[in-house]
């Protein structure tokens, strides 16, 4: 719409707001500039601003430590994304399948999302601990050979944070697709009936393919929250063992906070800026380009 | 949509199939809280001869008391009480100053749109989505610049700033949504900008107040990356006091006291859930799915 009468106090409104844009894009742009200038000078334990060009970049992809955190990402976000997106998929299915208990039921599967990751992290630190967790409770059942140790297990322990991540998720997936399955039109389901396809027919071929927008969007939420990922790991396993659970996240935390290696943070930080961004940008402008 | 007429309840192994599913998911979901709520009723004898999922037979709140005021947590044994206290002092004002900047913005960008605010509106999205390690450097100089570094100040302060895109995306989202007659009409009275929103659109935004005012509410409290990049040793808010305790190493783990603390930590935005959970699940999607 125009504005209505921008005309008759046509400074006011730009006086509330721009105290807010001023802010924000101080906050955003401005701080993505210095911390782009950071990552390009010689700063270690305070930061200077000794230009040193692409030093720091080439130091970032010669340490191991930051190939096992995107090696952990590609395991993590892989099994994050696609299991959270399948799971969720399919509750969303199963609860569009007029259930009488739907409300309770997707109360449930959503409630973790209501949780801090330190909550659910403490907790699966506990129900997948080699000593009195899950492996204890198998060997009661009758499993004494059972052993469960891959939290402690270097090449084992980013599954443990792939499981806690989907069990997390999986609703907040469920939740967008849901939306989604309440908006298409109920003819068309019902032309496909008189045409006599069956429920998973239906489904494969029709309903699925209208979501695509959804699940678009859906992707890119789930996929930027994996490259974010901070808080499981630390309360999960603190990055460890060793540095086996590291993820982009952890390792910018770990070098700018207490190795004293801030330009090596500020470029681990901005080469996950531009992850974000090349997943993102695409999304955004689409987006609002769509809706004019 | 709903599901195809066809699969009109009526009782036939689909059916039982379709439940029997649905009951298994739900059971994944609510173990790991029944093992918490369970452990955190125990001993740590009954936990040593029990297993995950046996009920506590003689239940004891001790493991809540021990959590809430005597465990340790780092060097200090004080238990979780201060970290609540921060918290709380923390997220009423973030939460209650980015949820007020929200409303105005939306209602400027919604019904008082001038050249270039739609623009800056799709800049201001970013902040959305970006990740905040990026930000975290730079901050912690200015914070220290403006002597909040280490203070609940500072945390107020990055959580409003880092809170604005989302409560403008919010209220500006659901204010496009009201008649412009609405405000047209009001203008023709002769009623003026602050007017409007004071008589017209504030009174109609109840719905969209409760969304951001609980979805601010949950983030904060739940937030552990500025809380353990930037708080000093008496500003830790919740989240950083919940993962020291679990990841304090002392001779004996206790897992019970863990689990009370978990609780402790998750019962505020549980209770929020459990209570308005409509209202958080609109927050959520409103997140992904620009209007």
């Amino acid at each position: 719409m125009s504005a209505p009468s921008a005309l008759r106090t046509p400074w006011l409104p730009k006086l509330v707001i721009a105290p807010s844009f001023v802010l924000s894009f101080f906050f955003i742009y401005g701080l993505i500039a210095w911390n782009g200038y950071l990552s390009l000078s010689a700063s270690r334990l305070l930061p200077n601003y000794d230009f040193v060009g692409l030093e720091q970049y080439v130091k970032l992809f010669d340490n191991d430590r930051w190939w096992v955190a995107l090696r952990n990402l590609g395991i993590f976000g892989g099994l994050f994304i696609f299991g959270g997106m399948a799971l969720g998929l399919l509750l969303a299915i199963l609860l569009d399948q007029k259930v009488r208990a739907e409300g309770v039921l997707r109360t449930i599967y959503l409630y973790p999302m209501a949780l801090s990751f330190i909550v659910t992290g403490t907790a699966w630190k506990w129900i997948l601990n080699p000593g009195l967790g899950i492996e204890h409770l198998m060997r009661e059942w009758g499993f004494t050979n059972f052993e469960f140790g891959w939290l402690v297990d270097p090449d084992k322990a980013i599954y443990c944070v792939a499981i806690a991540g989907i069990w997390q998720s999986a609703g907040f997936v469920m939740a967008l697709f849901l939306a989604g399955l309440r908006s298409i039109d109920d003819s068309i389901i019902k032309a496909a009936q008189v045409d006599g396809a069956s429920l998973p027919r239906i489904y494969w071929r029709i309903i699925i393919p209208t979501l695509r927008p959804v699940f678009f969007s859906t992707l890119m939420v789930v996929s930027h929250l994996a490259i974010k990922s901070f808080d499981l790991v630390m309360a999960l396993t603190a990055g460890g063992p060793g540095y086996a659970t590291d993820l982009p996240a952890t390792f910018m935390y770990t070098m700018a906070f207490s190795r004293g290696q801030i330009g090596l943070g500020a470029a681990s930080a901005t080469i996950m800026l531009a992850t974000v961004a090349a997943i993102v940008v695409p999304y955004l402008y689409s987006e609002l380009r769509t809706k004019k | 949509m709903s599901a195809p007429s066809s699969l009109a309840p009526r009782l036939s192994w689909g059916r039982i199939a379709l439940f029997a599913a649905l009951g298994l998911f739900a059971l994944f979901f609510l173990t790991p809280l029944y093992v918490m709520l369970s452990t955190a009723l125990k001993s740590m004898d009954e936990i040593r001869n029990g297993t995950l999922l046996s009920l506590p037979l003689s239940p004891t709140l001790d493991a809540w008391a021990k959590a809430w005021s005597g465990a340790c947590t780092g060097t200090d044994c004080g238990g979780l009480k201060p970290f609540f206290m921060n918290s709380v002092m923390m997220v009423v004002p973030a939460v209650g100053i980015s949820t007020l900047i929200g409303s105005l913005n939306g209602y400027v960008l919604s019904k008082w749109r001038f050249r270039g605010s739609e623009l800056m509106f799709a800049l201001m999205l970013f902040g959305v989505f970006m990740p905040m390690q990026v930000v975290l450097l730079p901050m912690s100089q200015i914070l220290g610049w403006l002597g909040i570094a280490s203070s609940i100040w500072g945390l107020v302060l990055i959580h409003v700033l880092a809170g604005i895109p989302s409560t403008t995306l919010f209220f500006r989202n659901y204010y496009v949504g009201l008649p412009d007659e609405l405000v047209k009409a009001a203008m023709l009275d002769g009623a003026n900008f602050w007017q409007i929103f004071r008589r017209i659109v504030l009174p109609l935004s109840t719905p969209i107040l409760v969304v951001t005012l609980i979805w601010q509410f949950t983030n904060i409290w739940n937030d552990f990356l500025y809380g353990v990049v930037f708080s000093g040793a008496d500003s830790k808010p919740i989240t950083v006091g919940l993962n020291n305790l679990a990841n304090t190493t002392s001779s004996v783990k206790e897992y019970n006291v863990d689990m009370a603390a978990a609780l402790i930590a998750a019962l505020p935005t549980l209770f929020v859930y459990v209570v308005a959970g409509k209202y958080f699940v609109r927050g959520l999607t409103a997140g992904a799915v620009k209007g």
